[in-house]
């Protein structure tokens, strides 16, 4: 590391014993820059904006008995439906599954390039991005919003104020919008939003998501990440020294100079860096990454992409701020101070004609696939395809069955005994059918049903309904000649003659001589 | 701590606290983080004027809107009643061997018949409607006043030997203590016995008991000794006893001195209803023809 650890932006130098109680206020102006972090977080912008907003619109036909919205949280009936795949609340460790590839899935990104989720897919990222586009939109890049900012109020300074916030309600609106119609079938929710007819919960999410969106995208930004969001203490505690971080590389920038011609004409060293502050005016966090790896940073490259068109500019190489991981920055940095003997030595790293010198370190992709994040790369997929071989393995028909209790059983007029069981046969395939009960193991028992008034023995045909769990009543009946004096052991078979379909249930039929 | 210790790292300010010697960072926080701890006071002191909140001497506060968890619970009872009503009129307008029919209604009434049954039923058929000693197994098949849906509907309206009302299930057995003979008794209960597959103790007294039975017993009981549920009667022929445990002194006993069973008439206490969601619940825990 660098002489900086992480601290909340803005820290009193050392030595200063009046700390003041309170982080002076400061108003970040990003800057707009381009280049292919730029481009690359401009893409992942609308791709995870369309996949947030489109998602519920897809449909998915699953037949009369089901809806056919793609993406479904059927909160009322408890189903979850993600296009072919139905989710019962008895099969929620799909979700513990995916939880758990979740966080194998954060360990594996961050140990590999570090903090990515922050600074691309982060939700508070990819919408602040937004919001800081219509803010430029309507209000001009950093230099015209700081005077705007600072000018006394006029109509022009209200009307361009006012459509940047305006427009930022309009897509809080929109995004809290956009939440609810994963619970219900989006186009008719569409439509009873405006005619009032959703519930109060409906309303009450999406002005929650509203205020949140509004006033976390809009008015706090990166406070959110430096003092609200846990997530950058964790990511921070798993980076390591093979971690690739948004790094500012002094071994070559320093020392930096604004007047580099002249410094070099009365024979100092001087660095790459020009000292432009280019990296400090793009950076939505308001931090500069020349005082080395940090809280604040989110890692969104965006530092990168300017330095690049001010070095490509000046004619020097790329990558004076660059993705590097700490093993690599140290090599090169004892490089160019002798092993942190002196201060930087510019002529360290580089040949006698200016190019450098062959002893860098350069970002070797291999350092990816290093043991512990093929660890990671393991256990993910081991959870993954575990997870995919139970979804296509399992079945869509299950019984489930209650043995009365009170009584154990019942003796009839003739002497023979009676249990009764509560049998439920779970249909979870959105077709009504036809499932065959059978019972199995007391060859003389007969097997009646309420209401099912004609004796069928031991078998019955049950019509169930489309993805809903039917319960019946079943009462077994024993000749006299038949009980023991044990428990005995018999079955419960649910099949789908159509389809070969077959679960089975281990259950008891207790008689008189049972001690219990 | 007297003196300020500064971290030479970071330059910030550290709490002076230290664990093995490491030390707190003391970041300054920022201005609105203060302001939202005003704003939580705000809301919490909102909050005890819109609840029920200050304890008094008597009382406390009760709040802007006067809302309480047990008014919460009123509310919610209420409505639940509400949902509930529209069933209990469908049960009330429909015969009660017609909610059968209906798997919905059928399902609404098993569900309050068992309910009813539990508060009401339990002290004297068990809370698994087994019976007891005198007291009917309402599981099995074996009906003194008949299983069926109808019949059920009518034992629980009326009641049994229930004098309050004047439709009540009436009959009794005779003391036969005072008609017959000890000896007598003795042949009746040796030919009863032998009727559910038992050996009596002196097979010599089956023949003058099974007159004895034609000649006192059958007009209730039936020729053939398989009841009349008109009568009360049981079915003497099958394996369940409901009085006696079914050994030939058992049954001497009960023709000598019989005792009988009372059950109250339950449409006055519980109303139609509930009597016609008890008929369906005990008509379906297995035995209901």
């Amino acid at each position: 590391m660098t002489t900086n650890i992480p601290s909340g932006g803005g820290s009193t130098p050392a030595g200063n014993s009046d700390q003041p109680l309170y982080e002076a206020k400061r108003r970040v102006f990003a800057k707009k820059v381009e280049g292919r972090f730029r481009n690359f977080k401009w893409l992942i912008l609308a791709v995870t904006m369309a996949v947030y907003f489109v998602t519920p619109w897809l449909r998915w036909d699953r037949g009369e008995y089901a809806p056919n919205q793609g993406v479904l949280l059927d909160l009322a009936s408890r189903r979850f439906y993600f296009f072919p795949i139905e989710i019962w609340p008895q099969e929620f460790y799909y979700v513990a599954g995916l939880l758990v590839m979740a966080g194998f899935g954060l360990f594996l990104i961050t140990s590999a390039v570090g903090r990515a989720w922050c600074g691309y897919t982060c939700p508070q990222t990819v919408w602040v991005d937004l919001f800081i586009a219509v803010e430029r939109f309507f209000q001009g890049d950093r230099n015209a919003r700081m005077k705007l900012d600072s000018s006394p109020w006029s109509f022009d300074k209200i009307w361009r104020i006012g459509a940047t916030h305006l427009t930022w309600l309009l897509i809080s609106v929109a995004t809290g919008m956009g939440w609810i119609f994963y619970f219900g079938n989006a186009p008719s929710v569409f439509v009873k939003f405006f005619t009032g007819e959703l519930p109060f919960v409906a309303y009450g999410t999406v002005m929650v998501l509203t205020f949140t969106t509004y006033a976390f995208g809009g008015l706090m930004r990166e406070q959110v990440c430096i003092y609200m969001c846990p997530w950058p203490r964790i990511q921070a505690a798993m980076l390591d020294e093979q971690s690739l971080v948004v790094t500012y590389n002094d071994w070559r920038g320093e020392p930096r100079t604004r007047g580099a011609k002249k410094a070099a004409a009365a024979g100092l060293p001087v660095g790459d860096c020009v000292d432009c502050n280019a990296c400090v005016a793009v950076c939505p966090m308001g931090i500069d990454i020349r005082e080395g790896q940090q809280l604040g940073c989110i890692t969104c490259a965006l530092c990168i992409d300017a330095c690049d068109s001010v070095m490509d500019k000046i004619g020097k190489e790329r990558g004076l701020i660059a993705y590097a991981t700490l093993e690599e920055y140290d090599s090169n940095m004892n490089l160019a101070t002798s092993n942190r003997t002196t201060s930087i030595q510019p002529e360290k790293v580089r040949n006698a004609d200016g190019s450098f010198s062959d002893k860098i370190r350069h970002f070797d992709w291999r350092i990816i696939f290093r043991p512990r994040t093929l660890l990671y790369i393991g256990a993910w997929s081991a959870v993954g395809l575990a997870m995919l071989f139970l979804l296509f393995t399992r079945e869509r028909l299950d019984v489930n069955v209650l043995h009365d209790r009170n009584p154990q059983y019942v003796m009839e007029s003739d002497g023979s005994i009676r249990n009764g069981y509560t049998v439920r046969i779970l249909n979870m395939m959105p077709q009504p059918r036809t499932i065959r009960l059978s019972i199995d193991g007391l060859p003389n028992a007969v097997m009646k049903i309420n209401g099912y008034p004609e004796n069928k023995g031991q078998v019955y045909d049950i019509p169930v309904k489309p993805d809903e769990a039917t319960a019946l009543k079943v009462f077994v009946t024993l000749p006299k000649a038949d009980v023991s004096s044990q428990a005995e052991e018999m079955r419960f078979i649910v099949e789908d003659p159509e389809n070969g379909e077959r679960r089975v249930y281990k259950a008891v039929f207790n008689g008189p001589g049972v001690k219990k | 701590m007297s003196e300020k210790h500064i971290d030479e790292l970071s330059g910030v300010e550290t709490t002076g606290h230290s664990w093995d010697g490491i030390r707190e960072l003391n970041n300054p926080m920022p201005r609105w983080w203060v302001w939202t701890f005003y704003a939580c006071i705000v809301w919490a002191l909102a909050y005890t004027v819109v609840y029920p909140s200050w304890p008094g001497l008597t009382t406390n506060v009760k709040g802007y809107f006067g809302w309480s968890s047990r008014g919460q619970l009123a509310t919610e009872l209420t409505e639940a009643q509400a949902t509930k009503a529209v069933y209990l009129e469908k049960i009330a307008a429909t015969p009660v061997a017609d909610i059968l029919k209906d798997e919905e209604l059928n399902r609404f009434a098993t569900a309050g018949g068992a309910a009813a049954f539990k508060v009401n039923c339990t002290p004297c058929h068990g809370s698994g409607a087994a019976g007891g000693n005198g007291y009917p197994n309402l599981n099995d098949d074996d009906w003194m006043w008949g299983g069926s849906i109808d019949e059920i509907y009518t034992t629980i309206t009326h009641g049994v030997r229930y004098t309050d009302d004047a439709e009540t299930h009436a009959s009794e057995m005779p003391v036969f203590g005072d008609i017959l003979s000890p000896e007598e008794v003795k042949q009746v209960a040796a030919y009863v016995y032998s009727l559910s597959g038992g050996a009596p103790s002196d097979a010599a007294l089956v023949e003058p008991g099974k007159a004895l039975f034609a000649d006192n017993c059958a007009s209730c009981h039936g020729e053939d000794a398989k009841g009349l549920k008109d009568f009360g009667a049981p079915n003497l022929t099958d394996a369940i006893w409901l009085r006696v445990d079914g050994s030939e002194a058992g049954i001497a006993g009960q023709v000598t001195k019989p005792t009988h069973g009372v059950m109250p008439a339950w449409t006055a206490r519980l109303g139609d209803t509930t009597v016609k969601e008890l008929a369906v619940f005990v008509h379906s825990l297995g035995g209901g023809q």
